[in-house]
């Protein structure tokens, strides 16, 4: 499978989703007015990686500011993730937050209510 | 005599203010007002937790308009605005406020009053519960938001959502939102 690789920019995250690194990465900001057009390649890719995953699939996400426009299609992500975990592979997804940063702490646990992949929460210095 | 924009444009230019603009609300110009914004936050040495919380809040408000601003009536002087709106940015000793205003066809003004005194009305535990709910079950609309971003803006600052609908003309109302965001916050 080829990779996604795709640079950050003031208003989007920089992605690395690498089906031979098992690590795949969502960094920066998420801030797009379409979020839509942004997310689809990644949960299109996400769906093609689930018929043939890793043994093992680690999910980061460092996100410092994201839009409610963006919180669906991580969603939309995790979801995809769901599927991967729930047919017997290991997943995991790390969600980075930033010391004081209470909002993206809670973001993150309302993702890890809502989607059964086990969250490790790590806080990170600012 | 129906509103007079401009005037009301000025009328919210106290000493606080750190920034205002009136105009076309295109994703350059969301650019810019938030570089411009997350400079002076910057500048002032905020703690992070409230220059977040701000960036956060100005983000949606600015995409709000962006989604949601109705087109100017005919009779408005600024017809190149293709999303016309007002954000005026303050900033003192209690913290910050962020106003937008924008025009709103008249039917659509109770749903969305609706949807605001709903907000209002909610613990910071049912606004939070709410924001889970849409996030979940609402399907993404076109626009991309699927409703949150007011939800995600009473959760932020936990501050009830200011707002009034002034009379413009018979098809139009003109649409003020007022969010409080406090410099000293233990929730």
């Amino acid at each position: 499978m080829e990779p996604i690789i795709i640079e950050g920019t003031p208003k989007t995250p920089t992605v690395h989703f690498d089906s031979g690194a098992g690590v795949f990465k969502l960094e920066g900001r998420s801030i797009p007015e379409n979020s839509v057009e942004f997310y689809k390649p990644l949960v299109d890719w996400l769906d093609k990686y689930k018929e043939n995953p890793l043994p093992k699939t680690t999910v980061e996400v460092k996100l410092e500011y994201f839009n409610t426009s963006s919180s669906k299609c991580i969603l939309d992500v995790f979801k995809k993730l769901e599927i991967i975990h729930k047919a017997r592979n290991d997943v995991e997804i790390k969600w980075y937050y930033e010391e004081d940063d209470e909002d993206m702490l809670e973001a993150g646990e309302d993702y890890e209510s809502i989607i059964r992949v086990p969250f490790e929460m790590i806080e990170t210095a600012d | 005599m129906s509103l007079n924009v401009e005037n009301y444009f000025r009328n919210l230019l106290t000493d606080d203010v750190i920034f205002s603009y009136k105009g076309d609300i295109s994703s350059e110009v969301i650019n810019l007002i938030l570089d411009s914004v997350e400079r002076q936050t910057k500048e002032a040495n905020d703690p992070s937790k409230i220059r977040k919380k701000v960036y956060n809040v100005l983000v949606e408000s600015l995409q709000n308009l962006y989604h949601h601003a109705d087109p100017v009536p005919g009779d408005f002087e600024d017809q190149g605005s293709r999303r016309f709106g007002m954000i005026v940015v303050n900033r003192n000793s209690s913290g910050y406020n962020i106003t937008t205003c924008n025009f709103v066809k008249k039917n659509k003004v109770k749903q969305l009053a609706d949807k605001l005194d709903k907000i209002n009305k909610s613990s910071i535990q049912e606004i939070k519960e709410f924001y889970k709910f849409i996030l979940h079950h609402q399907k993404i609309t076109p626009k991309g938001g699927g409703g949150l971003g007011l939800v995600d803006i009473a959760r932020k600052t936990g501050n009830e959502l200011d707002y009034q609908f002034l009379d413009y003309n018979k098809e139009y109302a003109f649409f003020r939102l007022s969010i409080d965001i406090n410099s000293l916050q233990d929730n």
